[in-house]
């Protein structure tokens, strides 16, 4: 623990030719004598692979990095019975140790692992929290439900609900037309991409916060949820009252089916965690919490690619088109989804030891 | 050469010590990373982070500046700058959480910061460290970090109230879930099912018996020959055996001379001045050879106390 990194990178190793096996007057020295060749072979094998460089490594070093990996590996459990020199048991215990982290290591590439994740592995995670998702839904219709109520009851609300960026001109009692131009279409496209990038990232770290804090058992999950919709209630409730409902659903659409059917991801992967952990069923509360999490990670790179997509629609289409156009852009992304989540199906292939 | 001369470091590490079986059926032992050296990593990660997000900036800063002196005019600047904004943006958001996924998804398991400490990440239960698991440990750091450190930065002012300190409080069992189990495992790690584990990265060291005293029995300077009796060699077991042998490969004349001295007091020897080393090697491989023969026929004698 002496630093052994930054030694190993600055200094070029040399290494002695090993002294001839008769020479050594302990039967267990004679043991690591004979198989040091091997040994050495694998760690450079080993240190090729660590460092990414598959691409230099001869054919035959592959095929035999499983055969060596076993003779340091039976080396080890001869030399822990008969050999007391506790240098070579340490470097052998390192060896078998890297050896095994890359014999039994992810044999895929981030490639790989991607185009798994959209073929199959991103819709079958999506199904497999069904159950969070109708929890999430219920708590995002409650969330809007609630919003729409309050500010219809006591307009007061509407200026603690909705956050100051919002305020432009969509305040209760603005006019019709106030409220018609901010649902207009613009005329050019300049600015509209920056608008795109900043809304991703924003809404990024939204989704990722509504995933992270369903580890305390979901509940700030939900929480997050109901009081995002709120404010998307208490907006509705204003431009239903200046005669503008189907615009407004238009305007939100084009975006929302994608945007809200991420965050709705989101949530129910933060509360599938939380749930597994509070109800574990026959597994172990660790076991319950690191599968669920792994399913969970899962959603979550998808709800990433969603909200990118998501960011894009909202800048381009929902700017640029009229209203009917964004009514059909939202269904169709919205039937698109459902479908690649719930129709596309795929034979579970044998990779799943995870 | 008795027990207290173990180094504070063996000590240490045999409580984080944790056995895994490979399928071979090797037990191979991980140790669990020292949370000290799992704050450094993340101190060395952040500080990455922040100078590439500094250099960054400026490099993009300057271009900018640049493109309004050509242009003359930061009103319409048009699709250059825009793209600069976007490129930044983005490149924001890779920081804070590519970073660490790139890194802890590719064959070193470790980001740079625990690859100089001597960490990796690894799975919990001896299987593959997948992606999802990469990407589900990493998503947590928000609630980890981020937040925590927000709240802890604005909660004792007084502005949130009691919210606001119950808020703090309630982070920082995120923040400090590390330090209340012993597997050292952060929320992320819980969730993810990994933990982080010392790698060690160790060379081979050379033979001890293949030269020297160790090999002839004799000194190369005096030509003594060193032999040892059944009785003289009986006093010493693994123990001791092993601490000898660290004092040879470090080889320094002093911690020679001292070890020497105290072998031969207890072994009744009246040893001679300036020939320490080759005494040494020589004591080394005839209580090797001896301790190896016992263990051949299953006698094992864990140190003089045995």
């Amino acid at each position: 623990m002496k630093a052994p990194a930054i030694r190993g990178w600055f200094s070029k190793k040399t290494v002695d030719a090993p002294p001839a096996i008769e020479a050594a007057a302990l039967r267990s020295d004679r043991f690591r004598l004979e198989r040091e060749g091997d040994w050495m072979r694998l760690e450079s094998i080993l240190k090729r692979m660590e460092s990414g460089r598959l691409r230099g490594l001869p054919d035959e070093d592959v095929l035999a990095l499983p055969v060596l990996y076993r003779t340091a590996a039976s080396s080890l459990a001869v030399a822990r019975e008969t050999s007391l020199d506790k240098a070579t048991l340490a470097y052998l215990e390192s060896l078998v140790q890297r050896a095994w982290f890359q014999v039994y290591g992810p044999r895929q590439g981030f490639f790989g692992w991607f185009r798994g994740f959209l073929g199959g592995g991103l819709s079958r995670s999506v199904r497999e929290i069904w159950l969070d998702m109708c929890i999430a839904l219920a708590a995002m219709i409650a969330g809007t439900v609630t919003g729409y109520l309050l500010v219809s009851r006591d307009q007061e609300w509407y200026y603690r609900l909705v956050p100051g960026q919002f305020m432009d001109s969509r305040v209760p009692g603005a006019s019709r037309e106030a409220l018609r131009q901010t649902l207009a279409i613009e005329e050019s496209a300049a600015g509209l991409s920056t608008f795109a990038a900043s809304l991703f990232s924003n809404n990024a770290g939204v989704c990722i916060l509504a995933f992270a804090l369903g580890f305390a058992f979901g509940v700030p999950s939900l929480m997050l949820l109901v009081h995002n919709m709120a404010v998307l209630g208490a907006m509705w409730w204003l431009y239903s009252e200046a005669g503008l409902t189907y615009e407004f659903a238009a305007w939100l659409s084009v975006h929302g089916t994608t945007e809200m059917f991420a965050i709705l991801l989101a949530g129910a992967a933060g509360i599938h965690i939380g749930r597994s952990m509070a109800f574990p069923g026959a597994r172990s509360i660790m076991t319950a919490a690191a599968q669920s999490g792994r399913r969970a990670a899962q959603v979550m790179a998808g709800v990433v690619l969603m909200l990118i997509l998501a960011a894009v629609l909202e800048a381009f289409p929902r700017q640029l088109l009229g209203t009917n156009e964004r009514f059909v852009i939202g269904m169709t992304m919205l039937a698109l989804w459902l479908g690649y989540f719930f129709a596309f199906r795929r034979k579970r292939v044998t990779d799943d030891a995870v | 050469m008795n027990r207290s001369a173990s180094t504070p470091y063996e000590a240490a590490s045999a409580k984080r010590r944790r056995t895994v079986v490979t399928p071979e059926g090797i037990a191979l032992p991980f140790i669990v990373g020292a949370r000290s050296a799992r704050a450094g990593a993340l101190i060395i990660d952040y500080l990455i982070i922040t100078m590439t997000v500094v250099a960054v900036s400026l490099l993009l800063g300057w271009t900018f500046s640049g493109l309004i002196d050509r242009v003359g005019d930061a009103e319409n600047l048009g699709g250059a700058a825009e793209f600069i904004f976007i490129a930044y943006i983005i490149f924001l958001f890779l920081a804070r959480y590519g970073y660490f996924l790139a890194f802890e998804m590719g064959p070193r398991g470790a980001t740079p910061g625990k690859r100089l400490v001597g960490l990796r990440v690894a799975a919990r239960d001896g299987g593959r460290l997948t992606a999802e698991a990469v990407i589900a440990r990493n998503l947590l750091r928000d609630i980890e970090i981020f937040l925590p450190l927000v709240f802890v930065l604005t909660a004792p002012s007084g502005e949130g109230g009691p919210a606001g300190i119950a808020a703090m409080l309630w982070f920082l069992v995120f923040m400090l879930f590390a330090v209340f189990n012993r597997d050292a495992m952060r929320a992320g790690d819980l969730v993810a099912g990994t933990w982080v584990v010392e790698a060690p990265r160790k060379t081979l060291a050379a033979a001890l018996s293949t030269e020297g005293a160790a090999r002839l029995g004799s000194s190369d300077i005096t030509g003594v020959e060193y032999k040892f009796g059944e009785g003289e060699l009986a006093v010493y077991g693994e123990y001791e055996l092993q601490t000898l042998e660290r004092v040879l490969r470090d080889d320094k004349p002093e911690a020679i001379a001292a070890v020497a001295e105290t072998i031969c007091r207890k072994i009744g020897w009246h040893p001679g001045v300036g020939d320490e080393r080759a005494f040494l090697e020589a004591f080394y491989a005839q209580l090797r050879a001896r301790l190896e023969g016992g263990m051949r026929f299953g006698k094992r004698k864990a140190d003089k106390f045995s």
